[in-house]
């Protein structure tokens, strides 16, 4: 595939007018996005989308259940599931079928820690570190600047690896000063390291197209208003990627905070602060992006679910299997995929855990699928099951 | 290479049933391909933040063993001491840094104003602002400056290191609940003291600290069926350690514990001692947290043990323990976490895990495995004894071979100081520095998850990562970073010169020539003009600045 850089200089090159290469550019464009939102820490999936109609849900909760009506209840979403009451404004994108919500989810023989749970499911092998991340497999061979982007501190492991990729804290903060631009990148270029010259050249083609385009300044739009906080933040990032049509087409973001040991809270308290971040930040997301939702799928992972039973200090601990979100304009939404383990203490995982009774990876292949991305070589010798998130 | 010089070293003499002292032998450093200034420059980049004009110049006039030897062993750097006298909060006991520096709304409660009226919001934002120097934010702002000030100007720049390293082995993050008023203490009390003693001894010492007990949470894990309550007069329903913005009085919260919680003991193994490969289970986690139960911390205030470590023979299970194959018998109470960090300390796997870490800290990301097992034995062989170990890892060929130099990839606090060490000295930790090394991804004390921060060149090196390195080096040699005193070769230093002074190594030549022509330009008859920031930004942006 050829960048839209190299295109727009090869097209002027040959003499090309202003007008064509606007055109060359339009029927260029094909470009689906895939954003995937690490939530770290562990998320309570039971808490997150509550099992109100599981009969074991409510001992098991004495202080961090929800309830099903008056103020801080769930809000319904079927006969068996509500919704995190701090996760409202996600409501009417799963009315509109454009949010489906995947239950008792997780990588098989997922780990308790943190650690070895995060790195398994970023690289996409349950069981073992595999030295690149499950999106860098899938973006393999991609070209252009942005096409694959973390907008984090750090890159992720998730997108390490041998494809070309890209990672900032934001986009204003992406770019170099006192004109030494040219001069650093012919600096680079020569470097003997081969991380470093492979990184330094990503960095330059990708301060051009930022700097030529002014991403960083560019508005929300559709009205959406983005709340603060860093997942904001980055997703605005992000959806001013996709607006600028740069080829993005692997995108990965996250938000710490999730590891709620003590004092968890139910429909408000520690993790409704941080559900509310994320409901509002998807929410604004999915504004901004207007049409162009069509084009875009985003999924939110965590390493692990936590225990069914709250500890004993009004938390839970690191449990098994938890939930993910997807979200776009090609999904089948407006239902909760699960094939509910339920609660109940002979079908808890070790007698503490929910279950993990659908492969994430299934989950992650479809939604690669959705943006036209083959899972082949991104989850080798495995077989995902069929979901049927985008029909 | 010896010196012929036996040194005496008392090291921890925390229990009565171990040597005193213990004999040392004298540094021994095998042959090496590198010239002397190579050697120097290779030593100060692994066991310091990079050479600086100081260090290089205590190196060639003590000579690089004797040099060696003092950095190995504990001593004093009397004027970056000198320095740091002046912070008001690095000497404060986790108790007076609750007392000194309340949250605003407990100092206002104390005072009698209620924060939840219109009237008490409004002298919220007042005594925030008429004690600005006074929030609990200026506990992990000096303790930031102090950090950079003696990373960057400290003549023991291994202790630094090795501060930095276990610090992060031994992860707490201030962000976690209370860590923010403990982490001051918890690197002054449990980890700077034991860098040059036993690992049986830091390990211990950071299991009792609050800042541990309190980050993985292992001051609530009780025994089943037991309620703790916690410095509760009334409200015991309300569980309030993790948030911040509360209004209660007690500055370690109220509340109740009421069973086990796994945290710690899962960190400690995994994290701490033997290592996430060793071969444990869940169960193991479970009857490690079962022998630590009642290893708390007193809450109550007025009590005069506030803020340190108590064991509540209550709260602990007192059953006999079956850990990893460590078999404890019942009614050890405090004894039941002793004796299994004892054992911890001492597994084989453990030796394993810390030697494999210090070796990618201190020779490269993949150290050979020779090594690592040699390092280990060491480790062994002398009870744990840090010092030992160190040496085993100096001593040994691999460190000084052609292939260890410049293989490792500066983390951004290394970039950072390593920059601040090329140009000058630091005088003053401003903001900005802090703030630089947020945006390369490395907040210092502020590592969320109890992995630390990684050490291998994979997790830095990314295109917006050098980006905000260029950016960095290029606003530090231009002065505009406030607090760093530049002090560049003389003007008329030609680029080879300054290339050396900047990078401690001569300069590639194509590196040599992109800079020439980089700074060739329309006013080349103006002699008066000062090339070197522009240079020297060039050359702290540079791919060969970025190893080390």
């Amino acid at each position: 595939m050829i960048s839209r850089r190299r295109l727009v200089q090869s097209l002027v090159a040959f003499g090309a007018s202003a007008s064509g290469v606007a055109r060359a550019l339009e029927t260029s464009r094909k470009g689906k996005t895939l954003v995937v939102v690490f939530l770290r820490g562990g998320v309570d999936g039971v808490s997150m989308v509550p099992p109100v109609g599981d009969d074991a849900y409510a001992a098991l909760r004495p202080t961090l259940k929800l309830s099903t009506k008056g103020t801080g209840a769930a809000l319904p979403l079927d006969g068996t599931f509500g919704l995190h009451p701090a996760l409202a404004p996600l409501l009417p994108r799963f009315q509109a079928k454009e949010l489906a919500v995947v239950h008792a989810t997780g990588l098989p023989n997922a780990p308790r820690s943190h650690f070895e749970a995060q790195d398994f499911l970023e690289s996409g092998t349950p069981g073992r570190r595999a030295p690149d991340g499950w999106l860098n497999r899938a973006g393999a061979g991609l070209s252009g600047a942005f096409s694959m982007v973390a907008v984090q501190n750090g890159m992720p492991s998730s997108m390490a690896g041998d494809g070309q990729a890209l990672a900032f804290p934001s986009l204003k903060d992406f770019k170099v000063g006192g004109g030494a631009a040219t001069t650093f990148e012919a600096l680079y270029a020569q470097a003997v390291d081969d991380a470093l010259r492979t990184s330094g050249r990503e960095a330059f083609e990708s301060l051009s197209t930022a700097q030529r385009d002014g991403l960083a300044s560019r508005s929300a739009e559709h009205g959406a208003v983005y709340p603060r906080g860093l997942l904001g933040r980055r997703l605005q990032d992000v959806a001013r990627l996709v607006h600028a049509d740069v080829g993005l087409t692997l995108a990965a973001t996250e938000l710490g905070g999730f590891d709620t040991h003590l004092a968890q809270g139910a429909a408000t308290g520690q993790l409704a602060t941080r559900l509310d971040e994320v409901g509002r930040a998807l929410a604004a997301f999915a504004q901004d992006l207007g049409p162009k939702l069509a084009d875009v799928t985003l999924l939110t992972m965590t390493e692990f679910g936590r225990t069914a039973r709250e500890n004993g200090t009004r938390g839970t601990d690191h449990g098994t299997a938890s939930v993910s979100l997807v979200l776009g304009g090609g999904v089948q939404g407006g239902r909760v995929v699960a094939d509910w383990p339920s609660l109940s203490s002979g079908a808890l995982f070790e007698g503490r855990d929910l279950k993990t009774t659908t492969d994430l990876r299934s989950v992650m292949s479809e939604c690669l699928e959705s943006v036209g991305l083959r899972r082949a070589q991104v989850f080798p010798d495995f077989t995902p099951a069929k979901l049927g998130l985008f029909g | 290479m010896r010196l012929g010089v036996v040194v005496l070293l008392a090291v921890g003499c925390a229990s009565a049933s171990r040597p005193v002292a213990e004999v040392r032998r004298s540094l021994t450093l095998p042959s090496s391909p590198l010239a002397p200034r190579a050697r120097a420059v290779h030593v100060l980049h692994r066991l310091g933040y990079g050479p600086s004009a100081a260090d290089l110049t205590a190196i060639e006039s003590t000579g690089l063993e004797r040099w060696l030897e003092g950095q190995l062993g504990p001593g004093v750097d009397a004027a970056t001491e000198e320095r740091l006298s002046g912070f008001k909060t690095l000497s404060l006991s986790v108790a007076q840094a609750f007392r000194e520096y309340p949250r605003p709304q407990a100092a206002l409660k104390a005072m009698g104003v209620d924060v939840k009226t219109e009237a008490g919001k409004e002298a919220a934002k007042d005594y925030a602002r008429l004690n600005a120097d006074e929030l609990p934010r200026q506990l992990l702002v000096e303790l930031t400056q102090a950090k950079l000030l003696r990373a960057a100007n400290s003549k023991r720049q291994f202790e630094e290191v090795l501060v930095d390293f276990w610090f992060n082995h031994f992860n707490v993050s201030a962000e976690k609940g209370r860590v923010r008023w403990m982490v001051n203490a918890y690197e002054r009390e449990a980890i700077r003291p034991h860098v040059f003693g036993r690992f049986r001894d830091l390990l211990g010492a950071t299991a009792k600290h609050p800042a541990m007990l309190w980050y993985l949470d292992g001051w609530l894990s009780v025994r089943e069926g037991f309620t703790l309550k916690l410095g509760a007069k009334k409200k015991l329903a309300a569980p309030v350690m993790e948030d911040d913005d509360g209004d209660e009085t007690e500055p370690l919260g109220t509340g109740r514990a009421l069973g086990l919680n796994e945290n710690y003991a899962r960190e400690l193994l995994e994290l701490h001692t033997v290592g996430v490969n060793a071969g444990y289970t869940q169960d193991d986690v479970r009857e490690a947290a079962k022998a630590l139960t009642g290893w708390s911390l007193e809450v109550r205030p007025r009590q005069p043990r506030f803020g340190e470590f108590v064991f509540r023979p209550l709260a602990h299970d007192d059953g006999a323990r079956r850990v990893f194959g460590l078999e404890l018998p019942s009614g050890l109470g405090q004894q039941h976490g002793e004796q299994l960090l004892d054992f911890l300390a001492r597994h084989p796997a453990t030796a394993k895990h810390l030697a494999l870490k210090l070796c990618q800290r201190l020779v490269s990301d993949t150290p050979p495995p020779a090594l690592v097992d040699r390092v280990a034995a060491v480790f062994l062989r002398t009870d744990g004894d840090l010092p030992s170990t160190y040496r085993a890892i100096v001593e040994s060929p691999e460190f000084w071979s052609a292939d260890a130099v410049a293989t490792k990839t500066r983390t951004p606090f290394e970039f950072v100081v390593g920059a601040i060490r090329s140009v000058g000295t630091l005088d003053e930790a401003q903001r900005p520095l802090a703030t630089a090394l947020e945006q390369l991804g490395q907040p210092l004390y502020r590592c969320a998850p109890p992995t630390g921060y990684r050490e291998d060149a994979a997790a830095w090196v990314s295109a917006g990562g050098l980006v905000a390195r260029i950016n960095f080096g290029l606003k530090l040699a231009a002065g505009r970073i406030p607090g760093v005193l530049v002090s560049l070769p003389p003007k008329d230093t030609p680029l080879e010169g300054l290339a050396l002074a900047i990078l401690g190594r001569p300069a590639s030549e194509a590196t040599l020539t992109t800079i020439r022509q980089a700074t060739a330009t329309d006013d080349e008859l103006d002699e008066r003009r000062d090339e070197r920031p522009r240079v020297v930004g060039l050359l702290l942006g540079s791919p060969e600045f970025q190893r080390q």
